[in-house]
């Protein structure tokens, strides 16, 4: 099995099914739904097996393809190391969850909604394998096609500002570092990533390339302040595409930085982590205070969304294996923490239709269980120890904490806050005395709702626990990454913290 | 006669295709509207021999007529793109005669002859030949049209193309006077070795002159303003005849005089066509957006694309030229394509032209939507569609040499003019249906299911075209 071309098979078999499913009839909504199941199912099987097959200790890529493609140095590339394989295994497991969550929130369009869904999971999965720059940007920019029309077609009242929004914006983002890519090709003739990994570009050069990546990468992540798009795209996303917008796409901003700006750009890097402190500690504790004022539950975790992200780039440009160690485990962490709560708002928002805080009270008297669930997201989403987000968020601190000790000060003021908005917003949804009449009918959540967000509850308890298994995988990679960074960053260490 | 063949064997399709034509005008003379199918059909077969045949061209460099004409790589693949752009608009005009219940056999005769000045615009290596072709695609174009000739609009866009047409002539002409004058020469390998060094200041002016001209031709700004009219006035096959091949006609006539004559003087006009390059991406992508008639916004769009293509040749390296064929050899499909989908917005009443008569197209027509949201991605250079990789060629060229700004302008452009390109999306996708449009003819459904299917499938092997391309490129030096 693993002589095939694993990582092509596991980016294009959704895009296969999608081929597929446009010849099913129109109407064949039971067996339109099935197929994308399936194929997502199995997707995620494949995807296990490349996590068996992976092997942890060995250094650099593996599951290597390589085909020509455009140019004699820009190929189709493919491979993986320790820093995307858990992304490509979180994406197929948020999949088939997404799937399931649109089961039947869905009755318009089904066949177009779940071809947008397959198309989507293939452009993801391949930004994640793809180990060229110029293949990489291919499936980077072309999510953006399914998202907007599953944003525009299939979201709320304001869905074509927000698609629009959240078009041109991570678009506008995108196309400088397109731009910076061409640089990088005339300066190394090459894109391929293993090889530019260790290409030492010119001090003056690497400016301009990090700060064009950024541009893309700060926008998608979203970091303060180009993030206002991400509101926007969640509130009128439906509930599948929020939790993929907040599960895995803003994690190609955190990837981007990982793979591109922190190893191929070293010496900016490290020139630049003070902007990239300044705008995380800003978008922490702003964009906390902000969640703490919404009126709009999917609101309220969208900026919490920009807050937890703001702990990922902070940790990432740390410089220390605590901190990017914790801010890929940030990611991952997130990835079941965000995705949970939005497939938890989606629960109340099919009953109610409608994601105005005030509308709701007293939901605990109808749906004990879903309380249940949502109260042990929300404490995720605080960080509560024990769970994922704890682990990330702590680590993140600390290997903040050793760049510069006021960026962690006032960064752990956030989780306080986080606290804050989200014990809230839990106390005003589900306490309270059920006193509205349209409440009072609700029924608790079902088992496919459950099926839906019981994994996620495992694996955030699991990950909560025992930590290790992520740290293993990417232990090697980070190590790699930080003999780089250190190389240059001795003499820089002082600037960071003389800024302060 | 084999002598005769030996010597000619290079321009056999061109002289096939006049032979042909001329043949086609005496059926039309003593047959009349009668044998207005069986022309349009010759026609159509005429142009895929001719395909045949420079597929099976010899592959080495042949000049003709004491240098007047020259048969390269570089003119083949461009002469391929010239049959294929005029067969398809071809088709589509079949299709749109039947609908209007014209019988009249002239479409396709002129066409061919546009084809004729187009292809020897390919192959011109005389800045005589140069005028000749031109002329001769130019003034079939005009009458083109105005062929709708009961109808105002489009009479009044022949009339404006001619009259703004002439004048680009007459400046062409100016150019290439004074550059005669200056070097002494027409002929453009006497050009080039005339003009090494700093060019004299007649010279400078030819030079520019002459590329106003072709500037013109390719609806590049400022000598833009027949096009939005002209393309809006025209009727819809002619509309995506003259949006497609003769642009991609004059880009190679641009090419091969940059790197022909002008190759060792880029100095006097590299910066003519930076700013020719900016002026159209920026207005193509800020005009369109107000605009509510389709052609119009193609219009604008297609002034956009010129720029962009413009930016491969100011760019002055051979990627640059490289980028800039194999541009417009992309967007001829693309364009074709979207005129096409354009040719669909048809109810029992008549012809639809506006963008919102598109509504709810995704639910009526959820292929002809399909098809057309991935032309108008692709126009917009999203990734993975064709349009993608065009942009990349151009503007990986300007970034080799040094051309930041330009680059950078282009890129935002680009993300200016997606707006439009979306709305059109939007208009199908999001919006509720308002029309039934009549079922297309099978013509107009066979061009667009393949230009979607190039510019959706190109990502998959793009290897062959670009080494093409690049093959072409080489063949210029």
């Amino acid at each position: 099995m693993m002589n095939l071309p694993m990582l092509s098979l596991i980016t294009f078999l959704p895009l296969v099914a999608a081929g597929l499913i446009a010849l099913l009839p129109n109407r064949a909504h039971g067996l339109i739904r099935v197929t994308a199941l399936l194929t997502t199912l199995i997707v995620f099987g494949l995807s296990l097996m490349l996590l068996k097959a992976y092997d942890p200790l060995a250094h650099g890529f593996q599951f290597l393809e390589s085909h020509a493609w455009l140019e004699k140095s820009i190929t189709y590339r493919m491979g993986l190391d320790g820093i995307s394989l858990p992304f490509v295994v979180l994406t197929a497991l948020l999949m088939p969850i997404c799937i399931l969550a649109s089961w039947k929130s869905i009755e318009q369009r089904v066949k177009a909604y779940f071809i947008c869904f397959l198309v989507l999971e293939t452009f993801i999965l391949g930004v994640f394998c793809s180990l060229d720059l110029v293949v990489f940007y291919l499936f980077f920019e072309a999510g953006l096609i399914p998202m907007f029309l599953l944003i525009g077609i299939w979201g709320g009242k304001r869905r074509v500002y927000a698609s629009y929004k959240f078009f041109l914006y991570t678009l506008l983002g995108s196309v400088l570092m397109l731009l910076a890519i061409m640089a990088m090709y005339w300066h190394a003739h090459t894109t391929a990533i293993d090889a530019l990994l260790t290409h030492p570009f010119p001090k003056e050069m690497q400016t301009w390339l990090w700060l064009a990546f950024f541009a893309s990468f700060a926008v998608k992540m979203p970091m303060w302040p180009v993030h206002t798009w991400l509101p926007d795209a969640h509130v009128e996303a439906p509930t599948a595409g929020s939790v993929i917008l907040a599960g895995i796409l803003l994690k190609m901003g955190g990837y981007g930085f990982l793979r591109f700006s922190l190893p191929m750009f070293p010496d900016a890097s490290v020139y630049f982590a003070p902007l990239v402190f300044g705008l995380s500690v800003i978008a922490i504790v702003y964009t906390s205070l902000v969640a703490l004022v919404q009126t709009d539950i999917k609101k309220l975790i969208a900026y919490s969304s920009v807050a937890h992200m703001g702990f990922v780039t902070m940790g990432l440009f740390s410089g220390n294996e605590q901190g990017i160690q914790g801010a890929i485990f940030q990611m991952i962490s997130h990835g079941f923490i965000s995705g949970a709560l939005f497939l938890s708002v989606g629960v109340i928002y099919d009953r109610m239709h409608t994601r105005e805080i005030s509308a709701y009270g007293g939901v605990v008297y109808r749906m004990p269980i879903y309380a249940t669930i949502f109260l042990f997201f929300t404490m995720a989403n605080v960080g509560l120890p024990g769970t994922s987000g704890f682990v990330g968020e702590f680590l993140t601190l600390l290997g903040a904490y050793q760049a510069n000790t006021w960026v962690a000060f006032i960064a752990t003021t956030g989780v306080i806050l986080s606290a804050a908005y989200a014990l809230w917003l839990f106390a005003r949804v589900i306490f309270g005395a059920l006193e509205k009449d349209s409440l009072k009918k609700l029924h608790d959540i079902t088992p496919r709702e459950l099926a839906c967000v019981l994994p996620l509850v495992v694996l955030t308890i699991y990950f909560g626990v025992y930590p290790q298994p992520i740290f293993d995988m990417t232990a090697e990679p980070v190590a790699a990454l930080l003999a780089n960074i250190q190389h240059v960053a001795k003499p820089a260490a002082l600037t960071i913290s003389t800024l302060f | 006669m084999n002598q005769f063949l030996h010597t000619y064997a290079s321009i056999i399709p061109e002289l096939s295709l006049a032979l042909g034509a001329l043949a086609l005008v005496l059926v039309g003379a003593l047959a009349g509207n009668r044998a207005s199918r069986f022309i349009h059909y010759a026609a159509l077969v005429l142009i895929l021999g001719i395909v045949v045949l420079i597929a099976n061209a010899p592959v080495a460099k042949a000049f003709l007529f004491n240098k007047a004409v020259v048969v390269d790589h570089f003119a083949l693949f461009v002469k391929f793109l010239l049959c294929g752009g005029v067969g398809v608009a071809l088709m589509l005009a079949r299709g749109w005669q039947k609908q209007e219940k014209d019988n009249s056999f002239e479409f396709p005769l002129i066409a061919l002859f546009s084809l004729l000045g187009m292809m020897i615009m390919a192959s011109a290596n005389d800045l005589m030949t140069l005028y000749m072709g031109l002329e001769l695609q130019s003034l079939s174009l005009y009458v083109l049209a105005s062929y709708d000739r009961d109808n105002v609009r489009s009479t009044e866009a022949g009339l404006k193309y001619f009259v703004l047409g002439a004048l680009s002539s007459g400046l062409l002409l100016y150019g290439a006077s004074l550059i005669y004058g200056a070097t002494g020469a027409t002929g453009f390998a006497e050009i080039a070795q005339a003009l090494n060094g700093t060019p004299s200041m007649l010279a400078t002016f030819g030079i520019v002159f002459l590329l106003a001209g072709i500037a013109f031709k390719i609806s590049a700004v400022p000598f833009h303003m027949w096009t939005p009219d002209v393309y809006q006035g025209a009727p819809t096959p002619v509309t995506a005849f003259l949006a497609a091949a003769p642009k991609v006609a004059a880009m190679a006539v641009l090419a091969r005089v940059i790197s022909g004559p002008l190759g060792h003087v880029s100095g006097s006009w590299q910066q003519v066509l930076i700013f020719l390059a900016i002026a159209s991406m920026a207005l193509g992508a800020v005009a369109a957006i107000y605009q509510k008639n389709i052609k119009r916004v193609l219009a604008f769009s297609s002034i956009g694309h010129m720029g962009f293509a413009a930016v491969g040749l100011a760019s002055a390296n051979a990627e640059g030229l490289q980028g800039a064929l194999l541009y417009v050899a992309l967007y001829l499909v693309m364009t074709l394509g979207t005129f096409a989908c354009v040719m669909v917005m048809r109810t029992e009443k008549g012809q639809l032209e506006s963008i919102d008569d598109l509504a709810g197209l995704s639910r009526t027509q959820p292929l002809l939507a399909f098809c057309l949201a991935m032309l108008m991605l692709s126009l917009a250079g999203i990734p993975p569609l064709a349009g993608f990789f065009a942009k990349f060629y151009v503007l990986n060229a300007a970034v080799l040499s040094g051309l930041y700004p330009l680059a950078i302008i282009g890129v935002l452009a680009s993300v200016v003019g997606c707006f439009y390109y979306l709305r059109i999306i939007k208009i199908m996708y999001f919006d509720a249906p308002v029309h039934d449009f009549v079922t297309p003819r099978f013509e107009v459904k066979a061009v667009i299911y393949t230009a979607t299917a190039i510019v959706l499938l190109f990502f998959v092997a793009p290897q062959y075209l670009v080494m093409s391309t690049r093959i072409a490129v080489e063949s210029l030096f």
